[in-house]
Protein backbone atom coordinates (compact mmCIF):
# COMPACT_ATOMS: atom_id res chain seq x y z
CA UNK A 1 0.00 0.00 0.00
CA UNK A 2 2.50 2.70 1.28
CA UNK A 3 5.44 1.15 1.55
CA UNK A 4 7.07 4.02 3.21
CA UNK A 5 4.83 4.17 6.24
CA UNK A 6 3.16 0.68 6.66
CA UNK A 7 2.34 -0.02 9.79
CA UNK A 8 1.31 -3.66 10.64
CA UNK A 9 -2.19 -4.33 11.42
CA UNK A 10 -3.24 -5.19 14.87
CA UNK A 11 -0.50 -3.05 16.24
CA UNK A 12 -1.19 0.55 17.44
CA UNK A 13 2.15 1.59 18.00
CA UNK A 14 3.90 3.13 14.93
CA UNK A 15 6.17 0.82 13.31
CA UNK A 16 9.92 2.80 12.34
CA UNK A 17 11.58 1.75 9.04
CA UNK A 18 15.60 1.43 10.13
CA UNK A 19 16.65 -0.38 7.00
CA UNK A 20 15.11 0.27 3.59
CA UNK A 21 15.76 -2.40 0.79
CA UNK A 22 19.01 -0.79 0.06
CA UNK A 23 20.76 -0.26 2.68
CA UNK A 24 20.18 -3.94 3.50
CA UNK A 25 21.81 -4.50 0.63
CA UNK A 26 24.41 -2.38 1.02
CA UNK A 27 24.67 -3.83 4.60
CA UNK A 28 25.05 -7.45 3.09
CA UNK A 29 27.87 -6.41 0.37
CA UNK A 30 30.05 -4.92 3.27
CA UNK A 31 29.58 -7.97 5.49
CA UNK A 32 30.26 -9.88 2.52
CA UNK A 33 33.34 -7.90 1.93
CA UNK A 34 34.50 -8.35 5.87
CA UNK A 35 34.55 -12.14 5.75
CA UNK A 36 36.55 -12.26 3.28
CA UNK A 37 38.91 -9.33 4.42
CA UNK A 38 39.08 -11.41 7.98
CA UNK A 39 39.32 -14.48 6.43
CA UNK A 40 42.27 -13.71 3.67
CA UNK A 41 39.92 -15.35 0.62
CA UNK A 42 37.18 -17.71 0.45
CA UNK A 43 39.72 -20.55 1.35
CA UNK A 44 38.02 -22.64 3.91
CA UNK A 45 34.62 -20.58 4.32
CA UNK A 46 31.35 -22.14 4.76
CA UNK A 47 28.03 -20.47 5.47
CA UNK A 48 25.34 -21.59 7.51
CA UNK A 49 22.54 -20.10 7.85
CA UNK A 50 19.86 -20.54 10.87
CA UNK A 51 16.50 -20.44 9.70
CA UNK A 52 13.79 -18.40 8.51
CA UNK A 53 15.53 -15.72 7.25
CA UNK A 54 19.33 -16.64 7.76
CA UNK A 55 19.15 -18.76 5.71
CA UNK A 56 18.08 -16.10 2.74
CA UNK A 57 20.62 -14.06 4.22
CA UNK A 58 23.69 -16.61 3.98
CA UNK A 59 22.46 -17.32 0.31
CA UNK A 60 22.85 -13.52 -0.38
CA UNK A 61 26.16 -13.51 0.93
CA UNK A 62 27.38 -16.58 -0.58
CA UNK A 63 26.08 -15.11 -4.15
CA UNK A 64 27.87 -11.98 -2.77
CA UNK A 65 31.02 -13.88 -2.58
CA UNK A 66 31.02 -15.36 -5.53
CA UNK A 67 30.46 -12.19 -7.77
CA UNK A 68 33.54 -10.96 -5.70
CA UNK A 69 35.96 -13.65 -5.55
CA UNK A 70 34.93 -15.89 -7.99
CA UNK A 71 34.29 -18.83 -5.53
CA UNK A 72 31.44 -20.69 -4.58
CA UNK A 73 31.45 -21.04 -1.29
CA UNK A 74 29.74 -23.90 0.48
CA UNK A 75 26.58 -22.67 2.06
CA UNK A 76 23.65 -24.71 4.15
CA UNK A 77 21.23 -24.48 7.23
CA UNK A 78 21.88 -24.88 10.38
CA UNK A 79 18.24 -25.92 12.32
CA UNK A 80 18.49 -25.31 16.28
CA UNK A 81 15.07 -26.02 16.84
CA UNK A 82 16.30 -29.60 18.96
CA UNK A 83 19.04 -27.02 20.29
CA UNK A 84 16.80 -24.60 22.11
CA UNK A 85 16.59 -23.85 25.60
CA UNK A 86 12.60 -22.48 25.88
CA UNK A 87 11.13 -25.35 24.11
CA UNK A 88 8.44 -25.54 26.58
CA UNK A 89 8.27 -21.96 26.71
CA UNK A 90 7.08 -21.59 22.79
CA UNK A 91 4.28 -22.44 20.63
CA UNK A 92 5.59 -26.04 19.26
CA UNK A 93 7.23 -25.34 16.51
CA UNK A 94 8.68 -28.01 13.79
CA UNK A 95 12.33 -28.41 13.10
CA UNK A 96 13.17 -28.10 9.57
CA UNK A 97 16.22 -30.12 7.66
CA UNK A 98 19.50 -28.95 8.49
CA UNK A 99 21.54 -28.91 5.71
CA UNK A 100 25.76 -29.35 5.83
CA UNK A 101 27.31 -28.27 2.58
CA UNK A 102 29.31 -32.02 0.99
CA UNK A 103 32.64 -31.01 2.24
CA UNK A 104 31.39 -31.16 6.47
CA UNK A 105 32.65 -28.48 8.40
CA UNK A 106 35.56 -30.10 10.05
CA UNK A 107 38.59 -27.61 10.02
CA UNK A 108 36.73 -24.95 8.15
CA UNK A 109 36.25 -21.19 8.90
CA UNK A 110 31.95 -21.83 9.45
CA UNK A 111 30.16 -18.43 9.77
CA UNK A 112 26.70 -18.79 10.99
CA UNK A 113 24.66 -15.89 9.34
CA UNK A 114 21.53 -14.76 11.70
CA UNK A 115 19.22 -12.17 11.07
CA UNK A 116 18.57 -10.44 14.04
CA UNK A 117 20.96 -10.90 17.76
CA UNK A 118 19.31 -10.93 20.65
CA UNK A 119 20.04 -12.29 23.93
CA UNK A 120 22.20 -14.99 22.26
CA UNK A 121 20.50 -17.88 22.66
CA UNK A 122 19.84 -18.97 19.27
CA UNK A 123 23.81 -19.00 18.79
CA UNK A 124 24.54 -20.55 21.73
CA UNK A 125 22.11 -23.49 20.84
CA UNK A 126 23.97 -23.72 17.08
CA UNK A 127 27.01 -23.67 18.90
CA UNK A 128 25.64 -26.33 20.55
CA UNK A 129 24.49 -28.62 17.52
CA UNK A 130 28.03 -27.19 15.22
CA UNK A 131 29.48 -29.77 17.46
CA UNK A 132 27.17 -32.63 17.05
CA UNK A 133 28.11 -32.07 13.04
CA UNK A 134 31.74 -32.05 13.56
CA UNK A 135 34.77 -29.85 14.71
CA UNK A 136 35.69 -26.13 12.63
CA UNK A 137 38.22 -24.37 12.77
CA UNK A 138 36.81 -21.42 13.94
CA UNK A 139 33.25 -20.34 14.03
CA UNK A 140 31.92 -16.48 13.12
CA UNK A 141 28.78 -14.86 13.44
CA UNK A 142 27.47 -12.59 11.26
CA UNK A 143 24.03 -10.90 11.70
CA UNK A 144 21.99 -8.07 10.12
CA UNK A 145 20.63 -6.50 13.05
CA UNK A 146 22.71 -6.28 16.75
CA UNK A 147 19.54 -5.05 19.03
CA UNK A 148 21.65 -5.11 22.34
CA UNK A 149 20.41 -7.19 25.42
CA UNK A 150 22.68 -10.21 25.65
CA UNK A 151 21.96 -13.16 27.89
CA UNK A 152 25.59 -14.51 26.86
CA UNK A 153 29.63 -13.95 27.09
CA UNK A 154 28.32 -13.70 22.66
CA UNK A 155 29.35 -10.95 20.38
CA UNK A 156 28.97 -10.98 16.42
CA UNK A 157 32.09 -10.58 14.24
CA UNK A 158 29.99 -9.07 11.60
CA UNK A 159 27.51 -6.58 12.11
CA UNK A 160 24.85 -4.72 9.27
CA UNK A 161 23.66 -2.15 11.78
CA UNK A 162 23.63 -1.94 15.76
CA UNK A 163 20.46 -0.76 16.61
CA UNK A 164 19.90 0.44 20.20
CA UNK A 165 16.54 -1.06 21.29
CA UNK A 166 14.34 -1.40 24.92
CA UNK A 167 13.86 -4.97 25.70
CA UNK A 168 10.11 -4.18 24.81
CA UNK A 169 10.20 -3.39 21.67
CA UNK A 170 10.33 -5.47 18.52
CA UNK A 171 12.42 -5.54 15.41
CA UNK A 172 10.87 -7.22 12.85
CA UNK A 173 13.03 -8.19 9.88
CA UNK A 174 11.49 -8.77 6.07
CA UNK A 175 13.46 -10.46 3.17
CA UNK A 176 12.22 -11.06 -0.27
CA UNK A 177 11.74 -14.72 -1.13
CA UNK A 178 10.52 -15.21 2.27
CA UNK A 179 8.33 -12.01 2.66
CA UNK A 180 6.40 -9.80 0.31
CA UNK A 181 8.24 -6.96 1.19
CA UNK A 182 12.26 -6.16 2.13
CA UNK A 183 13.07 -4.39 5.18
CA UNK A 184 13.96 -3.97 9.08
CA UNK A 185 11.78 -2.25 11.22
CA UNK A 186 10.90 -1.64 15.07
CA UNK A 187 7.82 -1.12 17.00
CA UNK A 188 7.32 -0.34 20.49
CA UNK A 189 6.27 -4.45 21.64
CA UNK A 190 2.70 -5.12 22.81
CA UNK A 191 2.32 -7.55 25.41
CA UNK A 192 4.46 -7.38 28.11
CA UNK B 1 -0.41 -15.58 31.86
CA UNK B 2 2.86 -16.24 30.67
CA UNK B 3 5.25 -13.21 29.64
CA UNK B 4 6.08 -14.05 26.12
CA UNK B 5 9.90 -15.05 26.03
CA UNK B 6 12.42 -12.44 24.61
CA UNK B 7 13.79 -14.58 22.11
CA UNK B 8 10.28 -13.85 20.27
CA UNK B 9 11.42 -11.39 18.32
CA UNK B 10 14.71 -12.82 16.82
CA UNK B 11 12.90 -15.93 15.98
CA UNK B 12 9.98 -15.33 13.28
CA UNK B 13 7.14 -17.15 13.96
CA UNK B 14 5.51 -17.46 10.77
CA UNK B 15 3.15 -20.52 11.35
CA UNK B 16 0.02 -20.80 13.41
CA UNK B 17 0.48 -22.41 16.47
CA UNK B 18 -0.40 -26.17 16.47
CA UNK B 19 -2.85 -27.52 18.47
CA UNK B 20 -1.05 -30.54 19.89
CA UNK B 21 -2.60 -32.74 22.28
CA UNK B 22 -1.08 -33.47 26.09
CA UNK B 23 -1.16 -37.34 25.29
CA UNK B 24 -1.49 -39.17 22.21
CA UNK B 25 -4.10 -42.14 23.14
CA UNK B 26 -5.59 -42.42 19.87
CA UNK B 27 -5.12 -41.01 16.55
CA UNK B 28 -8.87 -39.31 16.55
CA UNK B 29 -7.45 -37.07 19.26
CA UNK B 30 -5.22 -35.21 16.31
CA UNK B 31 -6.54 -33.10 13.69
CA UNK B 32 -4.35 -32.81 10.32
CA UNK B 33 -2.28 -29.85 11.14
CA UNK B 34 -0.82 -31.66 14.13
CA UNK B 35 -0.83 -35.33 12.18
CA UNK B 36 0.96 -33.41 9.59
CA UNK B 37 3.43 -31.55 12.18
CA UNK B 38 3.99 -35.51 13.90
CA UNK B 39 4.59 -37.15 10.18
CA UNK B 40 7.04 -33.83 8.98
CA UNK B 41 8.80 -33.74 11.85
CA UNK B 42 9.75 -37.09 12.32
CA UNK B 43 11.49 -37.13 8.54
CA UNK B 44 13.73 -34.37 10.92
CA UNK B 45 13.92 -36.76 13.24
CA UNK B 46 15.42 -39.61 10.52
CA UNK B 47 17.67 -37.14 9.76
CA UNK B 48 19.16 -37.30 13.26
CA UNK B 49 19.09 -40.92 12.92
CA UNK B 50 21.61 -41.02 10.01
CA UNK B 51 24.02 -38.43 11.46
CA UNK B 52 27.03 -39.40 12.97
CA UNK B 53 26.21 -38.15 16.63
CA UNK B 54 22.76 -39.17 16.83
CA UNK B 55 21.66 -37.55 19.78
CA UNK B 56 19.92 -33.96 20.15
CA UNK B 57 19.47 -32.28 23.62
CA UNK B 58 15.79 -31.72 22.94
CA UNK B 59 14.65 -33.33 26.22
CA UNK B 60 17.84 -33.16 28.59
CA UNK B 61 16.89 -33.79 31.99
CA UNK B 62 13.33 -35.25 31.15
CA UNK B 63 12.36 -39.03 32.03
CA UNK B 64 10.20 -41.20 30.18
CA UNK B 65 8.70 -44.57 31.54
CA UNK B 66 8.30 -47.33 29.06
CA UNK B 67 5.90 -49.43 30.88
CA UNK B 68 5.07 -52.51 29.08
CA UNK B 69 2.30 -55.31 30.55
CA UNK B 70 2.49 -56.78 27.42
CA UNK B 71 5.70 -58.15 25.85
CA UNK B 72 7.46 -56.44 23.07
CA UNK B 73 10.61 -55.71 21.28
CA UNK B 74 10.31 -53.49 18.55
CA UNK B 75 7.92 -51.36 20.19
CA UNK B 76 9.80 -51.04 23.49
CA UNK B 77 13.09 -51.10 22.20
CA UNK B 78 12.00 -48.39 19.73
CA UNK B 79 10.33 -45.83 22.05
CA UNK B 80 13.59 -46.48 24.11
CA UNK B 81 16.42 -45.67 21.42
CA UNK B 82 13.75 -42.60 20.60
CA UNK B 83 13.70 -41.12 24.10
CA UNK B 84 17.58 -41.70 24.26
CA UNK B 85 18.16 -40.08 21.40
CA UNK B 86 16.53 -37.53 22.46
CA UNK B 87 18.44 -36.69 25.45
CA UNK B 88 15.63 -37.89 27.72
CA UNK B 89 16.23 -40.92 30.53
CA UNK B 90 14.53 -43.65 29.46
CA UNK B 91 13.36 -46.47 32.00
CA UNK B 92 11.68 -49.65 31.27
CA UNK B 93 9.57 -51.12 33.62
CA UNK B 94 7.80 -54.71 32.46
CA UNK B 95 4.65 -56.12 34.18
CA UNK B 96 6.51 -59.72 34.51
CA UNK B 97 9.18 -59.11 37.60
CA UNK B 98 7.45 -55.57 38.64
CA UNK B 99 5.05 -55.39 41.63
CA UNK B 100 2.26 -56.15 39.01
CA UNK B 101 2.75 -59.54 39.53
CA UNK B 102 2.39 -58.80 43.03
CA UNK B 103 -1.06 -58.20 42.65
CA UNK B 104 -0.64 -53.90 42.37
CA UNK B 105 -3.42 -52.57 40.58
CA UNK B 106 -2.57 -50.65 36.94
CA UNK B 107 -3.89 -47.08 38.98
CA UNK B 108 -1.50 -48.14 41.82
CA UNK B 109 1.27 -48.55 39.59
CA UNK B 110 0.81 -45.86 37.59
CA UNK B 111 0.58 -43.48 40.25
CA UNK B 112 4.01 -44.82 41.86
CA UNK B 113 5.41 -44.28 38.88
CA UNK B 114 3.90 -41.04 38.13
CA UNK B 115 5.20 -40.10 41.90
CA UNK B 116 8.73 -40.56 41.15
CA UNK B 117 8.39 -37.34 38.80
CA UNK B 118 8.52 -39.04 35.45
CA UNK B 119 7.66 -36.61 32.97
CA UNK B 120 5.57 -39.39 29.76
CA UNK B 121 4.62 -42.69 30.60
CA UNK B 122 4.58 -44.94 27.76
CA UNK B 123 2.19 -47.44 27.94
CA UNK B 124 1.39 -51.11 26.55
CA UNK B 125 -1.81 -52.99 28.23
CA UNK B 126 -4.06 -55.89 26.86
CA UNK B 127 -7.24 -53.59 28.12
CA UNK B 128 -8.86 -51.54 25.68
CA UNK B 129 -8.42 -48.22 26.90
CA UNK B 130 -6.28 -48.82 29.75
CA UNK B 131 -3.98 -45.56 28.13
CA UNK B 132 -7.00 -43.44 28.35
CA UNK B 133 -7.96 -44.32 32.27
CA UNK B 134 -3.80 -43.89 33.18
CA UNK B 135 -3.97 -40.44 31.57
CA UNK B 136 -6.71 -39.54 33.84
CA UNK B 137 -4.80 -40.36 36.97
CA UNK B 138 -1.89 -38.68 36.72
CA UNK B 139 -0.11 -35.67 35.29
CA UNK B 140 2.06 -37.02 33.19
CA UNK B 141 1.96 -36.97 29.24
CA UNK B 142 0.54 -40.43 28.39
CA UNK B 143 1.59 -42.16 25.20
CA UNK B 144 -0.32 -45.44 24.05
CA UNK B 145 1.68 -48.29 22.55
CA UNK B 146 -1.35 -50.75 22.44
CA UNK B 147 -4.15 -50.96 23.91
CA UNK B 148 -6.02 -54.31 23.83
CA UNK B 149 -7.70 -54.22 20.63
CA UNK B 150 -8.06 -50.50 20.25
CA UNK B 151 -5.33 -48.25 19.09
CA UNK B 152 -1.85 -48.31 18.33
CA UNK B 153 -1.31 -44.72 17.87
CA UNK B 154 2.41 -44.77 16.82
CA UNK B 155 2.18 -47.82 14.30
CA UNK B 156 -0.33 -45.80 12.48
CA UNK B 157 2.01 -42.80 12.10
CA UNK B 158 5.45 -45.10 11.07
CA UNK B 159 3.56 -46.98 8.70
CA UNK B 160 1.63 -43.61 7.04
CA UNK B 161 5.56 -42.19 7.22
CA UNK B 162 6.68 -45.45 5.69
CA UNK B 163 3.98 -45.43 3.04
CA UNK B 164 4.23 -41.37 2.01
CA UNK B 165 8.15 -42.06 1.47
CA UNK B 166 7.47 -45.08 -0.66
CA UNK B 167 5.29 -42.95 -2.52
CA UNK B 168 7.12 -40.23 -2.98
CA UNK B 169 5.40 -37.81 -0.57
CA UNK B 170 1.56 -38.39 -0.14
CA UNK B 171 -0.79 -40.79 0.41
CA UNK B 172 -3.81 -38.78 -0.55
CA UNK B 173 -5.76 -40.85 -3.59
CA UNK B 174 -4.01 -43.67 -2.95
CA UNK B 175 -5.27 -47.41 -2.48
CA UNK B 176 -4.12 -49.77 0.87
CA UNK B 177 -5.59 -52.58 1.27
CA UNK B 178 -5.19 -54.24 4.57
CA UNK B 179 -5.57 -58.05 4.81
CA UNK B 180 -6.18 -60.33 7.92
CA UNK B 181 -7.32 -59.99 11.76
CA UNK B 182 -9.28 -56.87 12.01
CA UNK B 183 -11.08 -58.83 15.05
CA UNK B 184 -7.59 -58.59 17.10
CA UNK B 185 -5.75 -55.62 15.92
CA UNK B 186 -5.22 -52.63 17.31
CA UNK B 187 -3.21 -51.36 14.30
CA UNK B 188 -6.16 -51.23 11.98
CA UNK B 189 -8.40 -48.79 13.79
CA UNK B 190 -5.52 -46.02 14.58
CA UNK B 191 -3.90 -46.65 10.25
CA UNK B 192 -7.84 -46.01 9.23
CA UNK B 193 -8.14 -43.14 11.30
CA UNK B 194 -4.22 -41.59 10.06
CA UNK B 195 -4.74 -42.98 6.56
CA UNK B 196 -8.62 -41.31 5.80
CA UNK B 197 -7.24 -38.01 7.57
CA UNK B 198 -4.23 -38.20 5.23
CA UNK B 199 -6.83 -39.32 2.18
CA UNK B 200 -6.09 -42.71 1.45
CA UNK B 201 -8.62 -45.13 0.15
CA UNK B 202 -9.03 -48.18 2.47
CA UNK B 203 -10.08 -51.61 1.43
CA UNK B 204 -10.10 -53.75 4.88
CA UNK B 205 -9.70 -57.48 3.93
CA UNK B 206 -10.65 -60.51 6.24
CA UNK B 207 -12.94 -63.24 6.32
CA UNK B 208 -16.02 -62.86 7.87
CA UNK B 209 -15.32 -65.02 11.49
CA UNK B 210 -12.39 -62.35 11.82
CA UNK B 211 -14.59 -59.28 11.19
CA UNK B 212 -15.32 -57.39 14.37
CA UNK B 213 -19.68 -57.25 14.41
CA UNK B 214 -20.39 -53.57 13.58
CA UNK B 215 -17.85 -52.96 10.94
CA UNK B 216 -20.35 -52.57 8.03
CA UNK B 217 -21.82 -49.66 9.43
CA UNK B 218 -18.55 -48.57 10.64
CA UNK B 219 -17.32 -48.74 6.81
CA UNK B 220 -20.60 -46.74 6.03
CA UNK B 221 -20.01 -43.71 8.57
CA UNK B 222 -16.18 -44.02 7.80
CA UNK B 223 -15.69 -44.65 4.17
CA UNK B 224 -13.90 -47.53 4.10
CA UNK B 225 -14.35 -51.23 2.10
CA UNK B 226 -14.62 -54.09 3.20
CA UNK B 227 -13.70 -57.01 0.99
CA UNK B 228 -13.58 -61.15 1.86
CA UNK B 229 -11.78 -61.97 -1.02
CA UNK B 230 -8.09 -61.07 -1.53
CA UNK B 231 -7.31 -62.07 -4.66
CA UNK B 232 -10.24 -60.14 -5.86
CA UNK B 233 -8.71 -57.08 -4.17
CA UNK B 234 -5.03 -58.15 -5.46
CA UNK B 235 -6.26 -58.14 -9.18
CA UNK B 236 -7.80 -54.69 -8.35
CA UNK B 237 -4.00 -53.61 -7.98
CA UNK B 238 -3.79 -51.72 -4.64
CA UNK B 239 -0.67 -49.42 -4.11
CA UNK B 240 -0.14 -50.48 -0.81
CA UNK B 241 -0.86 -54.15 0.93
CA UNK B 242 -0.59 -54.39 4.86
CA UNK B 243 -0.73 -57.54 5.98
CA UNK B 244 -1.67 -58.38 9.46
CA UNK B 245 -0.29 -60.73 11.71
CA UNK B 246 -2.16 -63.88 12.54
CA UNK B 247 -2.26 -63.63 16.18
CA UNK B 248 -1.51 -66.55 17.59
CA UNK B 249 -1.76 -65.38 21.38
CA UNK B 250 -5.31 -64.40 20.63
CA UNK B 251 -6.28 -67.38 18.60
CA UNK B 252 -8.13 -69.83 21.04
CA UNK B 253 -11.36 -69.38 19.41
CA UNK B 254 -11.54 -71.33 16.03
CA UNK B 255 -12.05 -67.99 13.60
CA UNK B 256 -10.06 -70.31 11.21
CA UNK B 257 -9.81 -73.95 10.40
CA UNK B 258 -6.49 -74.48 9.81
CA UNK B 259 -3.39 -72.43 9.42
CA UNK B 260 -2.77 -73.60 6.26
CA UNK B 261 -5.94 -72.37 5.26
CA UNK B 262 -5.95 -69.12 6.29
CA UNK B 263 -2.66 -69.54 4.31
CA UNK B 264 -3.89 -70.17 1.13
CA UNK B 265 -6.57 -67.83 0.90
CA UNK B 266 -5.32 -65.12 2.98
CA UNK B 267 -1.55 -65.06 2.93
CA UNK B 268 0.28 -62.93 0.62
CA UNK B 269 2.03 -66.55 -1.12
CA UNK B 270 4.46 -66.04 -3.98
CA UNK B 271 1.85 -66.25 -6.96
CA UNK B 272 -0.23 -63.30 -4.95
CA UNK B 273 2.83 -61.06 -5.33
CA UNK B 274 3.22 -61.48 -8.47
CA UNK B 275 -0.50 -60.66 -9.66
CA UNK B 276 -0.34 -57.42 -7.22
CA UNK B 277 3.65 -56.48 -8.45
CA UNK B 278 2.29 -57.11 -11.95
CA UNK B 279 -1.08 -55.12 -11.20
CA UNK B 280 0.57 -52.02 -9.67
CA UNK B 281 4.23 -51.21 -10.67
CA UNK B 282 5.28 -49.54 -7.18
CA UNK B 283 3.13 -51.45 -4.62
CA UNK B 284 4.46 -51.47 -1.42
CA UNK B 285 4.13 -54.04 1.22
CA UNK B 286 3.97 -53.42 5.04
CA UNK B 287 3.97 -55.97 7.93
CA UNK B 288 3.63 -54.56 11.51
CA UNK B 289 6.13 -57.42 12.84
CA UNK B 290 6.49 -59.42 13.88
CA UNK B 291 6.17 -61.59 10.81
CA UNK B 292 4.63 -65.15 10.67
CA UNK B 293 6.77 -66.15 7.99
CA UNK B 294 5.26 -68.71 5.79
CA UNK B 295 1.52 -67.81 7.27
CA UNK B 296 0.53 -64.41 6.40
CA UNK B 297 3.29 -63.38 4.17
CA UNK B 298 5.60 -65.87 2.61
CA UNK B 299 9.31 -64.94 3.00
CA UNK B 300 9.31 -64.67 -0.48
CA UNK B 301 6.51 -61.40 -0.09
CA UNK B 302 8.36 -60.20 3.20
CA UNK B 303 12.37 -60.36 1.37
CA UNK B 304 10.95 -58.71 -1.79
CA UNK B 305 12.07 -55.48 -3.36
CA UNK B 306 8.42 -54.16 -2.76
CA UNK B 307 8.55 -54.95 0.84
CA UNK B 308 9.41 -51.81 3.14
CA UNK B 309 8.97 -54.00 6.56
CA UNK B 310 12.47 -52.85 7.30
CA UNK B 311 11.88 -48.93 6.39
CA UNK B 312 9.19 -48.91 8.45
CA UNK B 313 10.93 -50.27 11.72
CA UNK B 314 13.54 -47.25 11.33
CA UNK B 315 10.30 -45.48 10.51
CA UNK B 316 9.12 -46.19 14.06
CA UNK B 317 12.14 -44.69 15.89
CA UNK B 318 11.90 -41.52 13.74
CA UNK B 319 8.08 -41.36 14.27
CA UNK B 320 8.44 -41.69 18.37
CA UNK B 321 11.02 -39.30 18.28
CA UNK B 322 8.91 -36.78 16.90
CA UNK B 323 6.17 -37.60 18.92
CA UNK B 324 7.76 -37.21 22.32
CA UNK B 325 9.09 -34.38 21.30
CA UNK B 326 5.52 -32.71 20.36
CA UNK B 327 4.47 -34.45 23.38
CA UNK B 328 7.07 -32.95 25.80
CA UNK B 329 8.02 -29.98 24.43
CA UNK B 330 4.68 -28.22 24.22
CA UNK B 331 2.04 -30.78 23.66
CA UNK B 332 -0.96 -29.75 25.39
CA UNK B 333 0.50 -26.36 26.98
CA UNK B 334 -1.91 -23.52 27.05
CA UNK B 335 -0.16 -20.73 24.67
CA UNK B 336 -0.55 -17.11 24.93
CA UNK B 337 1.17 -16.52 21.22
Amino acid sequence: MCPDSAVPEGVGDAEKRVLSEADIARALKRIAHEILERNRGADDLVLLGIPTRGVTLSERLAAIIADVEGVNVPHGILDITMYRDDLRKQPTRAPVPTVIPPGGIDDRIVVLVDDVLFSGRTIRAAMDSLADYGRPRAVRLAVLVDRGHRDFPIRADHVGKNLPTSTSERVSVRLKGIDDAEYVSISAGGAR
Amino acid sequence: MTTPTDTSAEVATGAPPLSMPKHLLSIADLDLPALRALLDTASQMQDVQRREVKKVPTLRGRTIVNLFFEDSTRTRSSFEIAGKWLSADVINVSAKGSSTSKGESLRDTAQTIAAMGVDAIVIRHSASGAAHQVAGWVDAHIVNAGDGTHEHPTQALLDAYTMEHAFGGSVEGRHVAIVGDLTHSRVVRSNLLALAKLGARVTLVAPHTLMPSGIGEWAQTDGFALATDLDEVIASGPDALMMLRVQRERMSGGFFPTPREYTVHYGLTRDRLATAAAANADLVICHPGPMNRGLEIAPEAADAAQSRVLDQVAAGVAVRMSVLYHLLTTGGLEMTA
